[in-house]
């Protein structure tokens, strides 16, 4: 109770004492179990190498200067799989996603009990495991190539598109929906005409912003055999030629902020 | 024509918002439905078209007990039955005309009506109910665009459209303006003449209701409190229904000589 009195005057607070007190012991323990992590990391730490760091890393940056302009006739390709990797992988994780945020849905699925759990496993499960342990994982099953890729981002976008079409589901105007249940429509003509206008902006928005996001993703699946430009960047690491990987992280810097600027453009026209 | 015979309903939260209703409404009769909020007048309508299932008791349709049907011919009684919303429930971002059309959902299969190839009789009718509520040339508009009175009006069209036999009416008037609100409820009850249609309509604006309709029905906590009349709401059955209060400023009669123009003709 915030309100104490004393004599006559009522005296407000926004916490009662317990509260307070809790608060207080919150704080104080937080501070205390950074002090601990922060003891322990330093611990842990070769300071050598840390101390040593702005010198390795000027080393590096006199080698990889100037980046070796002429490698980019090499890339194009890589550039395009990527890029197709990227759509593809959304395309197929969209076609994927929607059937499952419609099972996932409280208010579409036609069962709580059984049906709707499932659903919600689909969705953790792809979502919780990075695309590299999918790319990974595939290679081992299909083998290494653009493929493998497609298909890693496609399965780790599964999760995250259904999930926030299912929000988007839930979150519908029941109105809307009950009147068209009212003119005696079917369930799949309530499901045309009350659900599925109302959810498809948030459906362009979400397919945009995966499709922004796998960009990035795809940048790194080469890394591991998957296809795409990160395969240049492994080798040109191996080889150790940093002019050509500065040019590498260059050309995906520019690629990256052309997809982020035609998802704004393609989010903006549609909402 | 619709006779519902001991209509209970109790939620699963164990409110009693229907308690063992019995209720005749003939062939043609506009009828209000009046009382406090929770007295159960959404829960009654919705219990008819059973957007909300009733726990017991009979909804008779011309003899045809809708609450016993399964979901087919459920879905056909429910073609018989057009109904009309408080917040106009059209779909927001479907045009005017998708909407109106929307009201035929119970009579084409899925493919015809997911990629619009209505019946051009259907069409012709939705260009005819348009023309009469006086939004012809709104067809086009998505139905966000339009304002409260206008968008009301597209909801009557979706339920008449059907061809139904009966009207239910949530509420029809409560977010629109006073003036607005008198259009609409005329529009609903010279609808209601020109094809016989009975309607049941849900209303807090106890003056509004008693200019319009020829039967009033009280609801006091899931029961019947009173059954006539509009002249018949004295203050003291007001009192019965709604509680203490002033009611002699509510039920004057208020003659208003200005002709709504814009009515629609």
């Amino acid at each position: 109770m915030p309100v104490l009195e004393k004599g006559d005057t009522q005296i407000w607070r926004r916490r009662t004492q317990g509260q307070a007190l809790t608060h207080w012991a919150a704080w104080l323990i937080g501070t205390a179990v950074f002090v601990y992590c922060w003891q322990q990391i330093s611990e842990a730490t070769t300071w050598f190498f840390v101390w040593d760091a702005p010198r390795i890393a000027g080393d590096i940056w006199t080698r990889a200067t100037p980046p070796r302009w002429e490698y980019i006739a090499q890339l194009g390709r890589p550039i395009w799989d990527t890029l197709n990797i990227a759509t593809l992988g959304t395309l197929m994780a969209l076609v994927m996603a929607v059937p499952v945020a419609f099972l996932a849905a409280r208010n579409t699925t036609p069962s709580k009990l059984f049906i709707r759990p499932v659903a919600l496993l689909i969705i953790v499960s792809t979502r919780s495991i990075n695309s590299l342990i999918w790319a990974l994982l595939l290679i081992a099953i299909i083998g290494p190539g653009v493929f493998a890729g497609v298909i890693a981002i496609a399965i780790r976008s599964i999760g995250f598109c259904a999930k926030l079409l299912y929000e988007a589901i839930e979150e519908i105007d029941h109105a809307q929906v009950e009147a068209i249940t009212a003119t005696g429509a079917s369930r799949w003509q309530v499901m045309a005409y009350g659900i599925v206008p109302q959810i498809l902006p948030a459906f362009a928005g979400i397919a945009v912003f995966r499709w922004d996001i796998n960009i990035r993703e795809s940048t790194v699946l080469g890394l591991v055999g998957a296809g795409g430009i990160g395969l240049q960047l492994q080798s040109s690491l191996n080889v150790l030629a940093w002019p050509q990987v500065s040019l590498i992280l260059l050309v995906i810097l520019a690629f990256v902020v052309l997809s982020e600027w035609v998802s704004a453009k393609v989010r903006g026209a549609i909402i | 024509m619709l006779r519902l015979e001991g209509l209970t309903k109790t939620y699963k939260t164990g409110d009693q918002a229907l308690k063992d209703i019995d209720l005749e409404v003939p062939k043609g009769q506009v009828m209000a439905l009046i009382g406090p909020s929770g007295a159960g007048k959404s829960t009654l309508i919705r219990c008819i078209n059973r957007l909300v299932e009733p726990t017991s008791g009979k909804v008779l349709l011309d003899g045809t007990d809708i609450a016993r049907l399964p979901s087919g011919p459920l879905r056909r009684a429910r073609r018989e039955m057009g109904m009309i919303f408080q917040e106009y429930a059209l779909v927001e971002r479907l045009t005017v005309m998708e909407n109106v059309l929307s009201g035929r959902l119970g009579y084409v299969g899925f493919w015809r009506s997911f990629t619009r190839r209505y019946q051009q009789a259907d069409v012709d009718e939705a260009f005819r109910l348009l023309d009469r509520v006086g939004l012809l040339a709104m067809a086009d508009k998505r139905a966000d665009e339009l304002s409260g009175g206008q968008r009301q009006r597209v909801g009557i069209c979706r339920a008449l459209i059907q061809n139904p036999k009966l009207l239910l009416v949530d509420e029809p008037t409560a977010s629109l303006d006073p003036k607005t609100s008198r259009q609409i409820m005329r529009l609903i009850c010279e609808l209601c003449a020109e094809r016989g249609l009975a309607a049941i309509i849900n209303i807090h604006d106890v003056a509004l209701a008693q200019r319009f309709v020829s039967r009033v029905v009280g609801l006091r906590l899931g029961e019947i409190a009173f059954d006539g009349a509009p002249d018949g709401l004295t203050p003291e059955v007001l009192t019965s229904i709604y509680g203490e209060e002033d009611w002699e400023a509510t039920i004057e009669k208020v003659d208003d000589p200005e002709e709504d123009i814009e009515a629609a003709e």
